[in-house]
């Protein structure tokens, strides 16, 4: 009998178990039908650091979190509508950011008196009155997988258990009318050397799917239809991926090599690892001894002719700062990618912050000024990636290109770009012409110093860390040449051409939020809450925070009031305080996950 | 190509060492050696990190970096993985390769990155005035030890066998002709080569080497396949026991300081197999960058 169909304009589901339950697959394949399905989506994996935490435990639990709709949307949900909790720990850390109401799929087979003791519950949640109020779906997942599995040989018991969570994906597939296809023939391909888990996990999707269809749990279907997107191909892309393929596109639009110098570090090591599948385009990677080699080898790479890139997040970052300085007083160009984390210290290295900012600009002897920019969504890390690339070789500098943990991981579709559209890197080495070499005198445009690179004849020429003369490069301690050097190494870099910040104003609009990077995504969201209740608000975002762009005073001295909700104690309201006299306020969390729409709303909310 | 000569080597820059320094030595040997070379001199980069013996590409009339302390090995493995048409070095010193670069050191060797390292021991630090260094014998009285170092130092010849270099050789800074043999044996050399020059600090450690570099009856030139003097040792080069038993000879274990190659094995650069590998991933033409980006489950929306 088919059942009644609902429509529905967004949906927020959060899948959470154990971190070996497999969430995170879960949560990918089920995002994967949905971008088929052709609805707009964001996703945000939260998950431990620790690869395999106790079974069962509180500190053990991994989820993965998606929005989707029919429309246009920025952030991956505040509040989701519906949490599949495979264990109590999984029901006990999620529940309380459901809304009253709100869809509770649980596994029954895990509730067991241990599992219970481990999630501190001291009676079952399933009995109590835990679940009250909650649209709840009591479903013995494992046994259920288990008996479908019972015909299927070759398979241990602990490997049919192990499928549970495809049974969980196939009844959340057909709860919302998924696509299934795509899921059914990525199993058979994960798994083609043991067809028999293959088949395990088939039959558990499809078993977890017509449970949805039969069950009289489950009274009503929903549909989201399909958003209306810009025309074009999609696929969905986590900001990881995105900012390695911007890089290798900024080796094809520069025609130089891309050297990646990395060493292992949470959130980043998937760009090192994703550009060293790519030798067929000519990469190398080269995965350092440490965050000061492989930030050195870049460099080396650089004066070598190389687009050199070194890719980390904070405490690998600190690490490479006197390499950095070194590029600033070489001159050559240099990409730092920093995937930010909480912190300080190993802080949470799996969550996201916005902590950075002030070490990247300062953190480093002397005034030592380096451009930054930062990505705002995980489609964004692409451009912003050849962004960097091609203001580091036009400018002969190091550049600073911030994402984050959550950037990294969280994934949206992504209209795929065509290469042939975007502008070439125009790049050109120092060729002899009969005059003296002078390394250090510049193009008077952009102050950039020329490129020689070693195997050019009659360019043959030192540089160093020493200060240099002006010009000849040789070294120098003359005072007045000092003073001329620091400051037009803060003249090239103040004289970047940065696009003009726009905004998103609203007529009659007396206040401006600005936000930066990875933050994008939720204060627009906070932004159009506080206009859909009467509010009359601007939005402005930051791509480069140094320098910053030029319109940017005119900007932000055409408010009366100036919001900066930032995931760090302030640190460009402290900028924008200091260079433009606005009494700029904040709203600040750090609390390693990205804001809700909501809490920008409410910080709107109490300015006004 | 003309002959090029230790002169085309010189370049414009005032050399700022003390006067008396073993640099001026080994600085002159080199350039000496560097038409041995025959590379035009664009094709030759020199790359050094902190210390006194840093200061030496600055006097070097080829390509050049003055980098960070310690980072030299790093700096110039990014260089030589992308441009393996250069011949890079890398001049050090025992502060710089040994303490705050160790890490780099032992790194570069294992993986056979195809630099010719050269280590100036003084066995102290001289640019910032006489400290102890790794390689200061034990009890040193300096200005950071007044009532002497409690260091035991390292053996550089020792650690860089442990780390499996391919190529091990020591030579003194005012031997020029023993400096200028292992020199060509290090370029000859496909991969890392790590060669350890003693040499003399006259303002903060004068006379460390006297017992070798004055008295030439107590250096014991290595030869591969001879006796390797009274130490009952048949020198082997290939064999790496046979290096490491004389990388433990000394003045005062067997009243004589061995010279030359220790060690000499071919095995294939870093360099060369990143190469290798990306040589076989383009063999059929380079990967297709649209397609790649493109690649996955993809929809369309009219």
């Amino acid at each position: 009998m088919a059942k009644r169909v609902e429509q529905l304009e967004s949906v927020v589901i959060r899948f959470a178990g154990d971190s070996g339950d497999g969430m995170q697959l879960t949560g990918g394949r089920f995002t994967s039908e949905t971008a088929l399905s052709g609805n707009d989506l964001s996703t945000y994996p939260d998950f431990p650091a620790e690869i395999r935490a106790p079974a069962g435990s509180l500190p053990g639990v991994s989820g993965f979190q998606l929005h989707f709709a029919d429309h246009d949307i920025l952030t991956p949900g505040d509040r989701p509508d519906v949490l599949v909790a495979m264990n109590p720990a999984a029901l006990r850390t999620n529940l309380r950011d459901l809304p009253n109401g709100a869809t509770v799929i649980v596994d029954t087979d895990a509730f067991t008196a241990r599992n219970l003791q481990k999630a501190g519950y001291e009676t079952s949640p399933l009995e109590d009155h835990t679940l009250d109020g909650y649209n709840a779906h009591l479903v013995p997942l494992t046994s259920m997988t288990v008996a479908a599995l019972a015909d299927i040989e070759g398979i241990t018991p602990r490997e049919a258990e192990r499928a549970k969570n495809m049974f969980a994906l196939g009844l959340m597939s057909w709860l919302y009318g998924r696509e299934t296809e795509s899921t059914l023939e990525f199993l058979r391909t994960k798994f083609a050397k043991r067809a028999e888990i293959a088949a395990a996990n088939v039959k558990a999707f499809t078993t977890g799917y017509h449970f949805g269809e039969t069950s009289e749990s489950f009274s009503v279907q929903y549909e989201v239809k399909p958003a209306k997107l810009p025309p074009g191909t999609y696929r969905q892309i986590t900001g990881n991926t995105a900012l390695s393929y911007g890089l290798l596109t900024a080796s094809k639009l520069s025609g130089l090599g891309l050297f990646l110098g990395a060493y292992p570090i949470t959130p980043a090591s998937s760009i090192l690892e994703e550009l060293a599948k790519h030798k067929g385009l000519g990469v190398r990677t080269f995965q350092a001894e440490d965050e000061i080699a492989a930030a050195g080898a870049a460099l080396g790479a650089a004066f070598g002719g190389s687009i050199g890139v070194t890719a980390s997040a904070g405490p690998g970052i600190v690490l490479k700062a006197e390499t950095v300085g070194l590029a600033v007083t070489l001159e050559l160009p240099l990409v730092i990618v920093d995937v930010q984390r909480a912190g300080p210290s190993t802080g949470m290295p799996t969550k996201p912050e916005q902590g950075d900012l002030l070490m990247v600009l300062f953190g480093r002897n002397s005034d030592s000024p380096v451009p930054v920019l930062a990505a705002s969504s995980p489609g964004d890390c692409f451009y912003a990636a050849i962004e960097a690339v091609r203001v580091a070789l036009s400018y002969r500098t190091p550049v600073y290109l911030l994402s984050d943990a959550y950037l990294a991981n969280g994934a949206e579709p992504w209209r795929i770009p065509d290469l042939a559209e975007l502008a070439p890197i125009g790049v050109e080495f120092a060729q002899a012409n009969g005059t003296p070499f002078l390394p250090y005198k510049r193009d008077p445009k952009t102050l950039a110093r020329p490129w020689a690179i070693p195997g050019t004849p009659g360019l043959e020429h030192r540089i160093g860390g020493l200060e240099k003369a002006n010009e000849t490069g040789n070294v120098s301690y003359d005072p007045d040449n000092h003073d001329l050097m620091m400051q037009l190494r803060a003249q090239k870099v103040a004289g970047i051409e940065v696009p003009d910040v726009e905004v998103d104003h609203q007529e009659g609009a007396d206040l401006l939020v600005l936000s930066w990077g990875g933050t994008y995504g939720p204060v627009a969201a906070g932004v159009k809450r506080a206009r859909a209740r009467g509010l009359r608000i601007a939005h402005g975002h930051l791509r480069w925070l140094n320098p910053f762009p030029g319109n940017l005073g005119d900007v932000l001295r055409s408010y009366d009031r100036v919001l900066i909700p930032e995931m760090n104690h302030g640190h460009l309201r402290k900028l924008v305080r200091a260079e433009f006299l606005v009494d700029a306020r904040g709203h600040n969390r750090m609390r390693g996950k990205p804001f809700t729409a909501g809490e920008i709303d409410d910080a709107i909310g109490a300015m006004l | 190509m003309t002959t090029l000569t230790a002169k085309d080597f010189k370049s414009d820059q005032e050399v700022r060492w003390c006067p008396g320094c073993g640099d001026y030595a080994i600085l002159a040997a080199v350039q000496s050696f560097m038409p041995e070379l025959e590379l035009p001199r664009e094709r030759i980069v020199f790359i050094s990190g902190i210390g006194c013996a840093a200061r030496f590409p600055y006097y070097m009339q080829t390509y050049g970096m003055h980098s960070i302390h310690g980072r030299a090995p790093a700096v110039a493995t990014g260089l030589a993985v992308t441009r393996p048409d250069l011949s890079v070095w890398v001049v050090s010193g025992d502060g710089d390769a040994l303490s705050i670069g160790g890490n780099h050191l032992i790194h570069a060797l294992r993986r056979n990155v195809n630099l010719k390292i050269l280590m100036f021991n003084n066995r102290i630090y001289g640019l910032t005035k006489g400290q102890y260094s790794p390689t200061s014998e034990q009890g040193k009285v300096t200005g950071s030890t007044p009532f002497g170092s409690v260091d035991h130092p390292f053996n550089p010849l020792s650690v860089a066998l442990g780390a499996d270099a391919t190529f091990v050789a020591r030579a003194i800074d005012t031997d020029k002709q023993g400096l200028t043999d292992v020199l060509r044996r290090a370029a000859r050399h496909k991969g890392a080569a790590f060669v350890e020059i003693l040499q003399n600090c006259n303002i903060y450690n004068d006379g460390a080497f006297d017992v070798v570099r004055d008295h030439k009856e107590n250096r014991l030139y290595l030869q591969h396949g001879e006796a390797a003097g009274s130490t009952g040792i048949v020198h082997d080069e290939t064999d790496f026991a046979t290096a490491f038993a004389l990388s433990r000879v000394t003045e005062a274990t067997h009243g004589v300081v061995p010279v030359g190659v220790f060690r000499d094995v071919p095995r294939d650069s870093y360099d060369s197999l990143v190469q290798a590998q990306v040589d076989s991933a383009t063999a059929r033409g380079p990967a297709d960058l649209q397609q790649l980006i493109g690649s996955g489950d993809t929809w369309v929306i009219e």
